[in-house]
């Protein structure tokens, strides 16, 4: 418990700050509460709410938090060391509730990825620390958001929360160079119907990020 | 977007967290994931942030912000600056905010 109380406070800040944006991009106060219940992925969350407020198709905004997941598919492959015996439907569960922070967590208390008796029990204290800290500021964030006047553009701490983790993300020049195209992409595609620009630059940024790993471009002393 | 819409996206978004979360245990047989795909999901998170970032501070309906008296662009730099000199995200959150609050309220940008 005292592993987590620390972080869980960021965990608290990033939740008030999902849950005013979810009221100021014009989600209901019900929807906006079923979204942080169910969906419980904040930084998806965050992304998908500029493409809501801005009508996108439901299959962009789908793919832009997919993308925004993906890091949880690669957790998931290290997850399988430890509960890849357990019931399908009780896995599954247990996964669905399981953050970034738990993650972390676990794989320094559990560093030897094979099952033992004690991991269960203590991943669920984990994920119930962290389901009561990130659901009671994001509905307390979601009753503020309803009060505050909509010209004053809360949501908009939605957006510096994405910057602050995009920044985090960025490691080497390879990602500056795939995150600086994806961003300019995204600026000049904007006229394309649809939000389409989003994807537009996912596909430029990753497409970028993969070719300069293979050492594009060719420089002329490797092509000699 | 309308109401139903909006529950239907939030639905399908619970549905990814769940597969996201869960992909690898999914199936009863271990299946290891090639080579070429690792390397696009390292991008992919980065280029999503970025796609969603640029426009956001960078466009007022479309267009580049006029002038320079734009209060999301002010409150993106102070973020900025302040995540480069301390790398703490919250405090990204709270400077930026801040000085949007204070451009927006303060000076009637």
């Amino acid at each position: 418990m005292r592993e987590i109380a620390g972080p869980s406070f960021g965990i608290s800040a990033w939740a008030l700050v999902t849950g005013v944006a979810m009221i100021k991009s014009g989600l209901t106060l019900p929807l906006a509460m079923f979204m942080s219940l169910a969906v419980y992925a904040g930084s998806a969350q965050l992304a998908a709410l500029p493409l809501i407020a801005a009508g996108a198709p439901l299959w962009v905004i789908w793919a832009t938090a997919a993308c925004m997941n993906l890091r949880f598919v690669i957790f998931s492959a290290h997850w399988r060391k430890y509960f890849g015996e357990l019931p399908r439907a009780r896995r599954l569960a247990l996964m669905y509730l399981t953050a970034d922070l738990n993650y972390v967590l676990f794989v320094r208390r559990f560093p030897d990825p094979k099952p033992s008796p004690e991991q269960l029990p203590y991943l669920l204290g984990s994920i119930a620390w962290s389901w009561l800290s990130w659901q009671i500021p994001a509905l307390i964030g979601i009753a503020l958001g309803d009060r505050v006047p909509t010209e004053w553009e809360l949501g908009f701490a939605g957006v510096l929360a994405l910057l602050g983790l995009a920044y985090s993300t960025l490691s080497g020049r390879n990602s500056w160079i795939a995150g600086l195209v994806a961003a300019a992409a995204a600026v000049a595609a904007v006229a394309l119907p649809l939000k389409l620009n989003v994807v537009v630059a996912i596909a430029a940024g990753v497409a970028v990020g993969v070719l300069l790993d293979r050492g594009w471009p060719v420089t002329a002393e490797a092509r000699r | 977007m309308s109401s139903v819409e909006a529950l239907v996206a939030i639905i399908g978004l619970t549905a990814i967290t769940v597969v996201t979360r869960g992909f690898f245990l999914l199936s009863e047989r271990e299946w290891p994931l090639p080579a070429w795909a690792n390397r696009g999901l390292r991008y992919a998170p980065l280029a999503a942030l970025a796609a969603v970032i640029a426009p956001e501070v960078l466009l007022t309906n479309g267009a580049l912000v006029e002038g320079w008296r734009s209060p999301r662009l002010f409150a993106a730099i102070a973020g900025t600056a302040y995540f480069w000199w301390q790398r703490g995200i919250l405090g990204t959150i709270v400077v930026g905010t801040a000085t949007m609050l204070a451009l927006k309220l303060g000076l009637g940008w």
